[in-house]
């Protein structure tokens, strides 16, 4: 045993595919990595597949990327244009805009790289969004997995501005009005502004530089840290293991479901090749972003109906109802009306960041938690976050009100007014119609568990009564709609203590003790049933 | 440090203590609502039936062949198709015969793949649910104490706390050499000194039209047209055309004189023609939108809308200040020239306004 390290009994490889798995684990150690992720349990059900959808578009993304970055020049020297395309032959344009015409009409295949590569960006960004909306709804963002929901943000954050830089790129005239109204945007920044669009832009606007500094940005800077961040989700959703819906056999101490090798490896492979394939025939048939047809850009031509791609949408609808508010005073001017709407799209940004914590702050819940909320059981989650889809949704129809008031002859006027009041009206109604949806569907899991199922059927009973059968519910029916915990609001504690002294209440938990009370007081949520009322209905009488 | 796992010391008092009850038949006698446990598994036609999993098989291989026949359609494609070539096809339209047929053919050669595979995971391979246990995220204590050892251990054998000089200088040097990250910065572009605030407009320069570069002549302007201009001497090939149009390009707009609300305006003009900044005071869009009845200009942006009967005044939208007026009249030759630079910075706000 001196020199040999290899015990006499232990196998040797049998087939190549082992033996390159040897020779690697003896370098890698692959064997042992192996060991607890090729047999991992992922649970099943179809909202888990939106997060799969963005990883996928963002392959799609770098693939078709890296083979446009073969063709286009990121130049903004200026050439007369004497490709094939006749309309613009003669046109003085920048290099970034005759390039993307050469991909467009003579590059055989650039076109539907190109349009792979927009529609995948636009499909990247909305199943981002979706897929946070599902994390938030069921609560998946709750300890141990706040880290991860702040690296889901930053994907989401730096995916709009890798977009916005990426179809800034071709120098056309839409994207130019975007880069001006950007432009125009950072000058509204008190003090610094001038000073910031003179850097960012190497001069006065548009000046020679942007497309080539927006270029190292979008194909380096970005995607680089958006691919370190989205190993370190993926690294996170193993080292949590995927959360799982309420369910029989289904607790907080374990995941139930099917293994990577193969079902997962199979499945999730396979639908990387079906969204590949959706946009590859969405790129076949649906035009997108036909920049010859726009032509290049110029700073004092634009053309009607100018719409930015729909994730910057809401701030377009901000930018547009917001009233032209300017303070002059002492020799200098506060642009308010461009620089309220510029800070309040961080600002909201940075409240959807910090929601987990504040959620776990006023609920005084730092436990784990691996099984995921029905929405309906947290009515005020739930309130807030449709109270928030609501408010994006009025912001992109304030950016789309040219669209709207032309398709549907309505006053510009009008729309405008419409969406400066449902700015603030509508999202408190969709909280408070969602909050009372959930309870309404709450009352209704109680009622189907004390009184079972309706099955339609009507009975006529010997004195001729009719009733409707109720059919009880199995087991496992029961036991997902009365798993979810409910939690009673943080109690202050008694007004005076044991002396009779008042007691001097600390503000701040006053207020988180209002909030709990929003989020868990009776007003919100309806008492599931208990075990006794349960037995004392299914005993025997009553049975209606 | 008093932690105790299994007991959780971080959860407040509001909370219920249980996470879940147990499972099983055992609990279901005391509770109606516990956990029965996962059901039992289920068998699927493929698992009892030979002919039916052949099939499947059938299915997949099926699948995975048209892919191959779509990868191969993608190449004659690319070798048939002239790259210029438009058909049309109901009910797309014209469309590029190329981009087509590349993206339909390649399209069922990934999808085939796809559905191929999620075909064969569904049907063939163990459908059966494997429930796995999960463990805290957070440490044991005989670890945090470890842990906690070998960091005290570190600390102190390096002498950071002790050693106060070295650990000052250390933050200060480390604090500071991203300065030099800083100033490298500078050279981005400029200062912004007085640029915003002048354009190419001066005494005596001619008005041209954009589209024709011919002086503008009073005669040539009707009531209720709207024309863009430029000052005379900027041409396309100037290195520094965009940033010189993207401040100087004007529309000349002519009014009946009694029209004119503004008793400024009407003077700063020549006989009802007067000329304003077509870049929009919100955001610098260039505004084209002219409604000759209600003399409006519209920019098509933001739709911020000016009345240039009154002075360029906002009437609606979220530009916060009128549009400059440049002041003209006609030179010897009858042409129509600028009396000076406009006498506020035209294009969106800023702090030194």
């Amino acid at each position: 045993m001196s020199t040999n390290n290899e015990t006499p009994d232990r196998r040797g490889p049998t087939n190549p595919g082992e033996r390159i798995a040897e020779w690697t684990d003896g370098r890698l150690g692959l064997y042992k990595l192996a060991k607890s992720n090729l047999r991992k349990i992922f649970p099943d059900h179809w909202s888990f597949m939106l997060g799969e959808v963005c990883l996928y578009s963002f392959t799609i993304l770098i693939l078709t990327g890296v083979y446009l970055t073969l063709f286009f020049h990121p130049s903004m020297n200026e050439v007369v244009y004497h490709g094939s395309y006749v309309p613009l032959q003669g046109v003085r344009m920048s290099e970034a805009f005759s390039s993307t015409v050469h991909i467009s009409l003579d590059v055989r295949g650039g076109l539907l790289v190109r349009q792979i590569h927009h529609w995948a960006a636009l499909i990247f960004i909305a199943a981002m969004i979706v897929h946070m909306m599902r994390v938030f709804f069921t609560g998946a963002f709750r300890r141990p997995r706040e880290i991860n929901w702040l690296f889901g943000w930053s994907l989401l954050f730096l995916g709009m501005f890798t977009g916005f830089t990426g179809y800034s790129l071709p120098d056309d005239l839409l994207s130019g009005t975007g880069v001006r109204f950007m432009e125009g945007a950072i000058l509204s920044t008190p003090i610094v502004g001038t000073y910031l669009s003179m850097f960012l832009f190497g001069g006065e606007f548009p000046g020679h530089d942007f497309v080539g500094r927006f270029y190292s940005v979008h194909i380096l800077l970005l995607p680089g840290l958006m691919a370190g961040l989205l190993v370190a989700h993926l690294i996170l959703v193993f080292f949590h293991k995927h959360t799982q819906f309420p369910g029989a056999g289904k607790t907080e101490k374990n995941v139930v479901g099917s293994p990577l090798l193969p079902i997962y490896m199979a499945k999730a492979g396979g639908f990387f090749f079906l969204v590949f394939g959706v946009i590859a025939a969405i790129a076949a048939i649906a035009s997108i972003n036909p920049i010859w047809a726009l032509g290049p850009y110029r700073p004092d031509q634009v053309s009607t109906g100018a719409q930015p791609d729909w994730y910057m949408g809401f701030s377009e609808g901000l930018i547009r109802v917001m009233p032209g508010w300017e303070i002059r005073a002492w020799g200098h001017t506060l642009v308010l009306g461009v620089f309220i709407p510029l800070m309040i799209f961080p600002l909201v940004m940075a409240a959807i960041a910090v929601y987990p914590f504040i959620e776990s702050w006023v609920t005084g819940d730092k436990r784990e938690h691996h099984l995921l909320d029905r929405p309906r059981n947290r009515p005020v989650r739930t309130g807030l976050g449709v109270a928030w889809l609501a408010w994006y949704f009025i912001l992109l129809i304030g950016g789309g009100n040219d669209i709207l008031a032309t398709h549907f002859h309505l006053s510009i006027e009008d729309i405008t007014w419409f969406v400066r009041i449902a700015f603030f009206v509508l999202p408190v109604i969709a909280f408070w119609v969602t909050k009372r949806i959930c309870l309404g569907l709450q009352r209704r899991d109680r009622d189907k568990v004390l009184h079972g199922r309706e099955t339609g059927i009507i009975k006529r009973l010997p004195h001729g009564e009719f009733i409707e059968v109720h059919e009880p519910l199995s087991q496992q029916q029961l036991h997902v709609l009365t798993a979810h915990e409910q939690p009673r609001p943080i109690d202050l504690g008694p007004e005076v203590d044991e002396n009779g002294v008042e007691r001097k209440a600390n503000p701040v938990a006053k207020v988180r003790a209002k909030l709990s009370e929003g989020f868990y007081g009776e007003h919100s949520q309806i008492p599931k049933p208990t075990a006794e009322e349960y037995e004392e209905i299914t005993s025997g009488h009553g049975h209606h | 440090m008093s932690h105790e796992t299994g007991s959780h010391n971080d959860v407040s008092d509001n909370l219920p203590s249980e996470q879940h009850g147990g499972h099983g038949a055992e609990a279901a006698r005391t509770d109606p609502f516990a956990d029965p446990g996962l059901p039992p598994h289920e068998h699927r036609r493929q698992d009892i039936d030979e002919k039916a999993a052949k099939h499947s098989e059938r299915v997949v291989a099926g699948l995975f062949t048209l892919s191959m026949l779509g990868t191969l359609g993608f190449i004659a494609s690319y070798v048939i198709f002239p790259v210029g070539k438009i058909v049309y096809i109901f009910p797309v339209g014209h469309v590029s015969a190329l981009n087509f047929s590349l993206g339909l053919t390649l399209g069922l050669a990934l999808f085939c793949i796809g559905a191929g595979a999620v075909h064969w995971a569904r049907t063939l391979m163990s459908d059966e649910e494997i429930a796995d246990e999960r463990h805290r995220v957070d440490a044991d204590d005989e670890l945090r104490e470890n842990v906690r050892q070998q960091w005290i251990t570190g600390a102190k054998e390096s002498g950071f706390g002790r050693r106060k000089l070295i650990r000052n200088t250390m933050f200060g040097a480390v604090s500071l050499v991203p300065l030099a990250g800083v100033v490298l910065l500078r050279d981005l572009g400029p200062l912004p000194e007085d640029k915003l605030q002048h354009t190419l407009w001066a005494k005596g320069k001619v008005l041209v039209n954009t589209n024709t570069n011919k002086p503008l002549r009073p005669e040539d302007i009707v009531v209720g047209s709207l024309t863009f201009g430029q000052p005379q001497g900027l041409e396309e090939a100037d290195d520094d055309f965009q940033e010189q149009i993207a401040k100087a390009a004007v529309m000349i707009v002519r009014l009946k004189p009694e029209d004119i609300k503004d008793k400024r305006e009407a003077d700063w003009g020549h006989d009802g023609i007067v000329v304003f900044s077509k870049i929009c005071t919100h955001v610098g869009c260039p505004i084209s939108l002219y409604e000759q009845q209600t003399h409006h200009v519209l920019c098509p942006c933001h739709q911020s809308t000016f009345d240039l009967s009154d002075g360029a005044r906002v009437i609606f939208g979220p530009a916060g200040h009128p549009l400059p007026q440049l002041r003209i009249s006609v030179n010897g030759e009858g042409n129509l020239v600028a009396l000076g630079d406009f006498e506020a910075p035209v294009g969106p706000a800023f702090w030194e306004r």
